[in-house]
């Protein structure tokens, strides 16, 4: 795509703002689940959005091939399909390809071709560079070279599907009844402008870490200057954006925890710092002068997952709504509790986590709600 | 009004136009081709001839005429510092520039007349001290914050927490973690409270009591300040943790008790009031005192060369960098301080390359204690320019999060600091706002060493003028009366920490700014 920046941003604004709703469904036992009760859940919270964005993110997608890099990509022309399809099968192996099946759907117009494929990176192409490296590279090529072209979902075993309309239209638009996955995150956006795009609607992707974001970051221009500092190109000015590239630079390339990563991007107050013991204000005092510039500051929610992990996390003074739950060994959150409890009445625990204490859900174990409920001080002092 | 009779009524007979008044010689001013710059205007009914004017002017400007028994005044000698007036009783003194110009000329200005009368006088160098005084376009004043509405809140800064918490040293490109615990050693660093330092002016150029008040007040402050190339007075050791120590061209006061003792290390190459000239420091005022700090006989001139003479290239600004990181053990961080000149962005690339933890850069606006005017007024950069320019090359090879950027040179209020941590510094250094919290009053006459305020003196008459304890309250009320401003502004744009402005130019837009003006400042046009 290679005016990804205006269609993204037709306005030319300092950045796209909007707001939303996010939801997350995970079955900690690994075993696949149905997404239609991520589907009735967000449906519920359809004021919270305005119809120009939707999207999911499912995890344990396709168990068929399971060790290809499964790359989703929206097509504005058959030109840039023709491209990018020629420069596929110059870059990677191509295992299997199809046009990503839908229906036709009441509210969703203008919508591109979308088609997926998956990939083996060639093990001969004489680069230093992982696996996993390559096909971010790949990735970020066709999105900011290659027509018409925009790859908006690259992680092994999964898929993001996302579009503009409201996120129950996206499920029914992509038939995502068909599907099974253990871990579904879901967003329903709500723009303040009144052009939206596909490529722009939640969740972000970055191999298998994606990202639904509810908020808008304040300090957008000073995480877009650090991260542009340390090489990462902001094209699609929005705050989602650059959460994804932090989450990206944090735990995948860094290999720092999810812990770690929210006390970066929401760390403790100074003056809670202040108190701590000395190891851990030797930490908390590192991380901050480090990584200042990734504090994401002003309101946020968020839900972040990859193949292991579901994690949510709200900004340090909270200024947006989350709710997670428990029952039995699924785990949920969303920005609103009612959602949760439509679709299971009955929860074995329920609760709000401080903000800027993320909420943990890995494949195997399930989060304790003590975590998240208290911050480092009860009383921090102003 | 004044108070029932607590200024006597006393009649002066000097209006009495009946008998022509004698003139004596002393009347009588110096011969000159120059109009004065100032006009002395005494209201002779209110002045009760209490001598406070004679006493407090060291330029001689007032003085009594015994015969005549009234205050006259030579206001030749008129530097415009305004203490008299300050300080007279009964407000009986009005200094002015002289109403009294040459021909109004659109090319030559009364100041370009004067300032050649002056030199066809003397054959020397015009000197000035304080910063660039020229009406040249101050950006920071075309420049407006951005604020939040709907879509972000903004925060209130008396009711939630607001961080302005700074760190100034070098950053690791990352930090590792193991079992919890930090598993990287971190480079040294400063920790401060608020991005703000005072800047270096040196103790020779500034008296004992402004210094000392100056590091009392960074002490209560949590913040740092700056000896500047004067060396650190023995009695100073005691503020050794809010103390940066300068070493200059001329090495002044530099040995090794002196480097250990403070928190940084900075290499002043350069400062923005005189870039590519040295220091002099006037034998006048070389003090016992001073002379014991900068290790210089007493009364002879200070003279710092334009280079440091073992700094003629970067890898020799390397040397000197390790050289100190040697001589103080890796404790403290080194600074290398330019000052804003046309190719600074290239300079603090290759100052980062070369080692250096913190970059400081300082406008043309910089003050200072003495300098050729002609220097002053026409050579550098806005420090908004050089700020703008030196971030985005730091940013664009990819360095910039390794260093700490400090920028000086202008900061007039909370605003300017606002607005230059958005064009990419950490901190900002400030020296003239902090003097005239001191009472400077900028007639830039720092040269002279006869400042009526106390402040740019050695003379232990005008120095006690100062006292210490009262000038460090009033420093510490700036800072903190800033402090709550710029808090009140990063909570309108609706975050809570000083880090997330850093760099975040898209919070500014430029008013009244050509195209290619925006393009450097890197940021939109208003309304845009």
């Amino acid at each position: 795509m290679k005016n990804l920046s205006q269609v993204n941003n037709p306005y030319g604004e300092d950045k796209v703002i909007s707001a939303c709703s996010i939801f997350g469904m995970m079955e900690t036992s690994g075993k696949p689940i149905s997404g239609e009760a991520a589907f009735k859940a967000v449906a519920n919270m359809h004021d919270r959005g305005n119809g120009l964005g939707g999207g999911f993110a499912v995890y344990g997608l396709y168990p068929d091939f399971a060790d290809c890099y499964a790359l989703h990509i929206m097509f504005a022309s058959q030109q840039g399909r023709h491209y990018t399809e020629q420069f596929l099968q110059s870059e990677v192996k191509v295992e299997n390809s199809q046009e990503v099946p839908t229906r036709k759907t009441e509210g969703i117009t203008n919508e591109p071709m979308i088609y997926r494929y998956f990939v083996y990176p060639k093990s001969d192409r004489g680069d230093e560079l992982s696996d996993d490296d390559y096909i971010v590279k790949l990735v970020l090529q066709i999105n900011d070279e290659i027509e018409d072209s925009f790859v908006f979902s690259s992680g092994k075993n999964m898929g993001v599907f996302k579009g503009v309309g409201f996120p129950e239209e996206i499920a029914e638009y992509f038939r995502l009844e068909d599907y099974k996955g253990y871990t579904w995150t879901v967003h329903g956006r709500f723009p303040t402008n009144s052009q939206a795009w596909w490529g722009g609607a939640h969740p972000f992707s970055m191999l298998d870490w994606t990202v639904v974001h509810n908020g808008e970051l304040s300090s957008y221009g000073a995480n877009r200057a650090w991260l542009e500092t340390v090489g990462y190109k902001c094209t699609m000015f929005t705050d989602t954006e650059v959460l994804a590239y932090a989450i990206d630079l944090i735990m995948r390339k860094q290999g720092l925890s999810p812990e770690i990563f929210a006390k970066i991007v929401a760390p403790p107050l100074w003056s809670e710092i202040d108190m701590m013991d000395s190891d851990e204000k030797q930490l908390h005092t590192a991380l901050r002068s480090t990584y200042g510039g990734l504090l994401m500051n002003g309101p946020f929610g968020i839900v972040v997952a990859n193949h292991e992990y579901m994690i949510a996390l709200t900004d340090r003074i909270r200024l947006r709504p989350l709710t997670a739950a428990i029952k039995g060994t699924k785990l949920f959150f969303s920005s609103e509790e009612a959602s949760i409890r439509l679709i299971e009445p009955e929860l074995d625990l329920v609760w709000t986590p401080m903000g800027g204490l993320p909420v943990i859900g890995k494949i195997g174990s399930l989060p304790s709600p003590e975590d998240s409920k208290k911050r480092h001080y009860d009383f921090a002092v102003i | 009004m004044q108070g029932e009779n607590t200024v006597p009524d006393i009649k002066i007979d000097t209006t009495d136009k009946s008998k022509p008044l004698q003139r004596k010689a002393s009347d009588f001013k110096i011969r000159s081709n120059r109009l004065t710059e100032f006009a002395v205007d005494r209201d002779y009914d209110r002045c009760i001839k209490c001598e406070v004017c004679v006493r407090q002017c060291a330029f001689d400007v007032h003085y009594r005429d015994e015969e005549e028994d009234v205050i006259k005044h030579r206001p030749e000698n008129c530097v415009g510092c305004h203490r008299c007036a300050v300080m007279c009783p009964t407000d009986a003194i009005v200094i002015q520039p002289n109403p009294a110009q040459y021909r109004v000329h659109g090319s030559w200005s009364s100041e370009h007349v004067k300032d050649i009368n002056r030199q066809a006088e003397t054959g020397g160098v015009v000197l000035t001290g304080s910063g660039n005084d020229k009406a040249a376009p101050v950006y920071w004043d075309r420049m407006l914050i951005n604020a939040s509405q709907v879509t972000n809140p903004s925060i209130d800064p008396l009711r939630e927490p607001m961080e302005l918490r700074t760190f100034i040293g070098a950053k690791p490109d990352n930090v590792r973690v193991k079992d919890g615990k930090l598993d990287t050693k971190m480079p040294p660093a400063l920790e401060i409270q608020i991005p703000i330092l005072f800047s270096a002016i040196s103790y020779g150029a500034i008296s004992y009591n402004v210094q000392k008040a100056i590091a009392e007040a960074a002490t209560e402050l949590g913040t740092m300040y700056n000896t500047g190339e004067g060396g650190l007075h023995p009695d100073f050791y005691e503020y050794k943790n809010n103390t940066i120590v300068q070493v200059a061209s001329g090495r002044f006061g530099v040995h090794p008790d002196y480097l250990n003792a403070a928190r940084m290390v900075e290499i002043k190459i350069g400062q923005g009031a005189k870039p590519g000239i040295g220091g002099h420091l006037a034998g006048e005022k070389v003090s016992a005192s001073v002379s014991l700090t900068r290790m210089i006989p007493m009364g002879t001139d200070a003279i710092s060369p334009a280079p440091q003479h073992d700094i003629y290239s970067i890898e020799d600004l390397r040397m000197l960098i390790y050289a100190i990181k040697e001589a103080t053990n890796y404790r403290v961080p080194v600074s290398v301080k330019i000052a804003a000149v046309h190719n600074a962005a290239a300079i603090a690339s290759g100052i980062v390359r070369a080692g250096a933890d913190v970059v400081a850069i300082d406008g043309f606006r910089g003050g200072t204690g003495a300098a050729p005017k002609i220097i002053r007024d026409n050579v550098g950069l806005p420090i908004e320019f050089a700020l703008a320019a030196v971030d985005k090359r730091l940013r664009d090879e990819g360095i910039r999060n390794r260093i700490t950027l400090i920028s000086g040179g202008g900061i007039r209020n909370a605003g300017d600091i606002v607005k230059a941590i958005a064009l990419g510094a950490d901190a900002v250094y400030i020296g003239t706002s902090a003097l005239i919290a001191a009472g400077c009053t900028l007639c830039q006459k720092c040269y002279s060493g006869k400042c009526n305020w106390g402040i740019a003196t050695q003379d232990p008459y005008l120095a006690k003028r100062v006292n210490p304890d009262i000038t460090r309250q009033r420093l510490v009320n700036l800072i903190n009366g800033w402090s709550h401003e710029i808090k009140e502004m990063l909570g309108g744009m609706g975050i809570n920490s000083i880090e997330s402005l850093r760099g975040s130019r898209s919070q500014l837009r430029g008013i009244g700014l050509t195209k290619t003006e925006l393009d450097i400042l890197n940021i939109k046009a208003a309304g845009e």
